[in-house]
């Protein structure tokens, strides 16, 4: 199962770096969503798997899921969650006064 | 319940912060509490340094839950001494903000991610965990992505589209790095970290995952081959922006470096501490040449942040008691001479209506104070004794030399000369000869109060080193020798 889970993170970043690269704007704010699930994904797949047990530990109970790295997703979760959603708006305002949202046209030396 | 205090320095600015975001259409009252805010939080801090340094750090366990498994605050020597400095600076910026922050500024709520910026930077100096490390550099960077953009220019979407990938990326990796160490160690307490690393004595792989950290900390803070984003999209928002942008968001980096590779990564210092020697060298290099090659007054001096970056980390890569002394009295001294420097390039600019350079002339004439202000800040600056960034430099290239880093060494004393010949050129080029154009506006006089009271204290920490060297070298003790920090957090 952790290996499945470490493809599929190792997939999700692969494919997150892919986008992250191209020209287009909206590409790259996908490729960073793409990223942060993999890193999610990974953050779980490091704390080992184990299905259908508690998460805490009780007395008697010798075999428990460490809570800790779902902690630690949640927050990453929304952290990641407004900054998309923030990175979402400054893209389309972006392209909005600069008229284009391709990367390599997106420079310029003028000081202003 | 003394313990409690470690958290006021993150509560003061994030619950006045929340609070202002319903007066942004009153310019009046959230100036005037803002004001007040600053200085709450600048006496907290005051008594709080003194609390730490007469009577040892003082450990927050949040929740009462101890430390190992809890999240915990730590208010170390160190710490102390950057959440000072975070709240001189913010002190001096909201001075600033009296003449510079615009009514449109305030409505698209200025102060509020003021507030939250200062809350993030201090949480990151105060954490003692590494994961809550992250969440407040998620913190103040959403502060800093709001700020960057307040404006609205066309150039300004463009350069902070580019900020804000790059640091996304970069605490994306982060996380990823957190995950790597805690399959590894199981831990993200960073005196447990400390510990269990010591323990293992850093194989192979944590050595991998300390340069995947330095990886993400280089880019927080602009080293070379990670600088790219910096200079451009640190000159596009308002000065005020740019100031608190050059003091503090570098400098977050640059103390995370000095925190885990004093703490957790210092076992394989040969292969950790002398590639930041080399990475420093070239930082160095790369930004004098990027400041003497352009003429927009904003970018020079934003290119004048990578020298010093370099400087900081020649000293963690020597990792000697003297270097990092040396160190932390560099970073205290960058903060407040980087504020104001782009307080002053600022009120330049604004006087003057254009950045650049070759459009300047003669403005002695025209603003006499705030050109003797820009030439006292170059000589700062640039660490000529008697002022503070000798005494920084002093101690980092001495601690260099003795520990036989010639090359690093000369190349940084090289690296200085040229640092003063690129802000002088500004001093020459817009103050010096015949009037060329009538200034646009005069000089606003409290941002001339807030870069002079930033410029009185680097003079102080020049002149009086004898003063505040006993607390810096305390400070530089306690990350020597990281089992003093252990034994504090886990009580053993």
């Amino acid at each position: 199962m952790e290996i499945l889970m470490s493809i599929l993170a190792g997939t999700l970043f692969a494919a997150g770096v892919y986008l992250i690269l191209q020209k287009q704007l909206l590409k790259i704010v996908l490729g960073t969503a793409l990223l942060s699930h993999g890193a999610h994904l990974f953050i779980l797949t490091m704390g080992k798997l184990n299905r259908g047990k508690p998460p805490i530990l009780i007395e008697g109970v010798k075999n428990y899921t460490d809570p800790l790295p779902q902690a630690l997703i949640l927050t990453s979760i929304v952290i990641s969650f407004g900054v998309t959603s923030f990175l979402l708006v400054l893209a389309y305002r972006t392209y909005q006064s600069n008229k284009t949202d391709m990367m390599d046209q997106l420079r310029g030396t003028d000081d202003e | 319940m003394m313990s409690n205090i470690v958290f006021l320095p993150i509560f003061i600015p994030l619950f006045f912060g929340a609070l202002l975001v319903f007066f942004n259409k009153k310019q009046k009252i959230t100036v005037n509490l803002s004001f007040l805010v600053v200085l709450l939080s600048f006496g907290v801090s005051i008594y709080l340094s003194y609390h730490v340094f007469s009577n040892g750090p003082l450990i927050l366990e949040t929740g009462g839950w101890k430390a190992p498994y809890g999240i915990i605050l730590v208010a170390d020597k160190l710490s102390v001494i950057m959440i000072l400095a975070v709240n001189v600076i913010a002190f001096t910026a909201a001075i600033f903000a009296i003449s510079s922050v615009t009514e449109k500024m305030v409505e698209h709520y200025f102060y509020p991610l003021f507030f939250l910026l200062i809350a993030g930077v201090s949480g990151a100096f105060l954490t003692g965990d590494l994961f809550n490390l992250f969440v407040f550099f998620e913190v103040l960077l959403m502060a800093s992505y709001g700020l960057i953009i307040i404006g609205g220019s066309k150039h300004q979407f463009r350069e902070s589209v580019k900020y804000i990938l790059l640091n996304l990326f970069s605490s994306i990796l982060f996380v990823t790095t957190v995950a790597f160490l805690y399959s590894v160690t199981g831990t993200v307490n960073m005196a447990q970290l400390g510990e269990r690393v010591a323990q293992v004595e850093q194989q192979g792989i944590l050595t991998g995952i300390g340069i995947l950290l330095f990886i993400v900390f280089a880019t927080k803070g602009a080293l070379f081959p990670l600088y790219f984003w910096l200079p451009k999209s640190y000159i596009v928002p308002s000065p005020i922006v740019s100031a608190l942008f050059g003091a503090l968001l570098t400098k977050v980096g640059v103390y995370s470096m000095l925190r885990v590779f004093t703490l957790i990564f210092s076992h394989k210092l040969e292969l950790t501490h002398t590639f930041f020697i080399w990475v420093a060298t070239i930082t160095m290099i790369i930004g004098v040449i990027g400041a003497l090659s352009t003429s927009n007054v904003k970018l020079i001096i934003a290119y004048n942040i990578m020298p010093a970056i370099g400087f900081m980390l020649l000293g963690i890569g020597t990792f000697s008691e003297e270097s990092l002394a040396g160190t932390i009295y560099y970073l205290i001294h960058d903060m407040a001479i980087k504020a104001a420097l782009f307080f002053i390039a600022g009120l330049l600019v604004w006087h003057a209506g254009t950045s650049n350079l070759k459009k300047m002339g003669g403005y002695i004439k025209t603003a006499p104070i705030m050109g003797w202000m820009f030439f006292i800040a170059s000589l700062i600056l640039a660490g000529i004794p008697p002022f503070s960034g000798f005494i920084g430099k002093y101690l980092l290239l001495r601690g260099a030399m003795d520990e036989g880093h010639y090359v690093a060494a000369g190349i940084g004393l090289l690296s200085s000369l040229l640092i003063l010949f690129s802000v002088i050129r500004i001093f020459i080029g817009a103050f010096w000869g015949e009037l060329k154009e009538e200034p646009k506006q005069p000089v606003r006089t409290s941002g001339l109060a807030a870069s002079a009271v930033l410029i009185a204290i680097s003079i102080l920490l020049g002149v009086g080193a004898e003063w505040f060297y006993p607390y810096v070298q305390a400070a530089a003790d306690s990350l020597i020798d990281p089992q003093i920090y252990i034994d504090y957090v886990l009580k053993e």
